[in-house]
């Protein structure tokens, strides 16, 4: 596809790192569906110290190749340190498509990969897909949730971040693969990392939930947080709530919404939340929402399937024995 | 410590972003212009640092293809000494490469500096690309993320929010930083500090002032389409003659569409 225009040619392949090994088996899946379209291959790049036993779980997953970059200097991320290896890699193998997680950490690093090659990067790529005409095109929300946008590259190697949870995790097979190592002069990090300190999150993502019920300005006080507790336990959900809730009351660590946790839950149930677009573009990929809200006009109720005008001390209670009857 | 330059884009204020629900395009030539929430805090920080360094100078820049003096009165409001921008129609379609490219320009012809303060992303295209693009432009050690600064010396320290873990990493500057929103809450510029801005300069180039090569700054992206997400929900009201019976209900129409139980 557009062999011979400018700078697009003589690039092939698509290649996937992230220096969250979860992250990096997620984006096998979409990774090996836009190689398969192209009919390329597809190469994973493990970063690391001491991983190489990791190569053979990557090819199940579906890598044709793993460049692997086992070195104790790599032991941590360090954006120079990292920056060189994919820099190298991309300068010696010429890839076509380059994903990266994106990440606090992958996200720069994208960037500056980009910037060293000067191309073009999509960044937290929610779709991804490949047309006749444009080749790989990448969809990203943008103007704070109002808009969808989609964008192709002009230029190759066509550099894209995705973000966790976009895409689902491959069923790993039965496969063989090559694994070639990397011998690379890693570049020293001018930035020094004093100390690392676990975040005080819960214990379980709010990524992974299935369920989630969250609150915003409609729940009166912080131990009010008990009724959704009690209706998480009841559905094996989990709690979340909108950025007042956590910004300004600080009656949870984090939230929900295009700043915070973007979510995609089977269910997502929006208690006392108005539905400020900024949030909803935090859900917008839930199978089902339900929007329980005093306020009939509340936005929210726009983008629900289910809308319960109504108090949600009310509602919560009433909902959570009315499941567990009807559960069993 | 000598100088701080602090990067801001005047954004699109999204809170205010309309769209015609015919065609789900966005109204963005009429909507409201502000300074990006991220650089704000970026400059707000600079300020913190000056208040207690003392010796410094905050200088901030902005790139645009529009008129932009009232987001620069407001910084200088709030405390920057000095507004530079470039403005050219030209930028109109510069994507972040372009951008980093024009602003890395910028700063080099500014001359020395101690840090750059970036905001992590931008309040309208939320890409948070070009902070670091401008790390690499000007090969300076980049801290990303950053909710807590600290300068001792020549050194610069500064705590990471990543997303399982608080990273603290130091530096020798110049560096570059971007900014979360947590690090602060902006300050309101008071009357008296925005009758004394007035007598602070503002400098305006345009890209002939800066050594630019002209073919750097083509876009390296096409923007297909950007459109206001559909919605297909269902959108189905439950009513009740009371709560059980519509708790009731709901949980029928839940179980129905597998969403809940085993």
């Amino acid at each position: 596809m557009l062999e011979g225009e400018d700078g697009m040619s003589g690039h092939e392949g698509v290649l996937v790192f992230s220096e969250k090994y979860d992250l990096m088996l997620e984006m096998h899946g979409k990774g090996r569906e836009i190689a398969d379209k192209l009919q390329t291959s597809l190469a994973a790049v493990l970063i690391g110290s001491n991983v190489h036993g990791k190569t053979d779980e990557l090819i199940k997953y579906g890598a044709d190749k793993v460049y692997l970059a086992d070195n104790q200097a790599l032991e941590h991320f360090q954006i120079e340190a990292y920056l060189s290896v994919l820099h190298n890699l991309a300068t010696s193998y010429k890839p076509e498509i380059i994903l990266i997680g994106s990440t606090r950490n992958g996200k720069p690093l994208a960037a500056r990969l980009a910037t060293r090659l000067e191309a073009g990067c999509v960044p937290d790529c929610n779709r991804l897909s490949v047309d006749e005409k444009r080749g790989l095109v990448g969809e990203r929300i943008t103007y704070g949730g109002n808009a969808a946008a989609k964008i192709a590259w002009k230029t190759k190697p066509q550099i894209a971040t995705v973000p966790a949870r976009a895409f689902e995790k491959p069923e790993p097979k039965d496969r063989s693969g090559q694994v070639i190592r990397l011998d690379v002069k890693v570049e020293e990090s001018r930035t020094e990392i004093v100390e690392t300190k676990p975040l005080e999150t819960s214990a379980v993502r709010i990524e992974d939930a299935d369920v989630i019920i969250s609150c915003g300005r409609g729940l009166g006080k912080k131990e009010d947080r008990a009724l959704l507790n009690e209706l998480a336990t009841v559905l094996c959900g989990q709690v979340g709530c909108s950025r007042p809730l956590a910004e300004d009351r600080k009656w949870f660590p984090e939230w929900v919404g295009l700043s915070g946790h973007k979510v995609k839950p089977k269910l997502y149930i929006a208690c006392g939340i108005s539905g400020v677009i900024q949030h909803v573009a935090g859900i917008r990929d839930a199978k089902v929402i339900v929007a329980i809200n005093k306020d009939e006009q509340a936005p929210i109720f726009e983008v629900a399937d289910y809308g319960v005008v109504g108090n949600l001390y009310e509602i919560l209670p009433a909902l959570k024995e009315a499941l567990k009857n009807q559960l069993g | 410590m000598k100088r701080i330059i602090v990067c801001l884009k005047q954004a699109v204020d999204v809170s205010q972003l309309k769209v015609d629900p015919a065609t789900r395009q966005l109204l963005i030539a009429s909507a409201p212009r502000k300074m990006s929430d991220f650089d704000k805090n970026a400059l707000e920080e600079a300020i913190r640092i000056k208040e207690k360094l003392g010796d410094v100078e905050i200088l901030t820049l902005t790139v645009t293809s529009e008129d932009a003096k009232a987001v620069l009165r407001e910084a200088l409001a709030m405390g920057a000494d000095k507004a530079y921008v470039v403005n050219d129609v030209s930028f109109k379609d510069v994507d972040t490469s372009g951008t980093a490219y024009i602003l890395a320009e910028a700063i080099k012809k500014i001359g020395e500096y101690s840090l750059v303060l970036c905001g992590e992303t931008s309040l309208d295209s939320f890409s948070g690309l070009v902070g670091s693009r401008l790390a690499e432009l000007l090969n300076l050690p980049q801290m990303s993320s950053v909710r807590k600064v600290s300068v001792e010396g020549d050194t610069v320290i500064a705590e990471r929010t990543l997303e399982d873990a608080v990273e603290t990493v130091k530096a020798k500057m110049p560096a570059l930083i971007t900014v979360t929103r947590e690090i602060n809450q902006p300050r309101i510029p008071s009357l008296m500090m925005i009758m004394k801005a007035s007598k602070k300069e503002i400098v305006t180039w345009t890209v002939a002032d800066l050594d630019v090569q002209r073919d750097r700054l083509g876009s390296k992206i096409e923007v297909v389409e950007v459109l206001a997400p559909k919605t297909e929900r269902k959108k189905i009201k439950i009513t009740g003659e009371n709560v059980q019976k519509i708790a009731e209900k709901l949980a029928r129409a839940l179980i129905e569409e597998g969403v809940v139980g085993r």
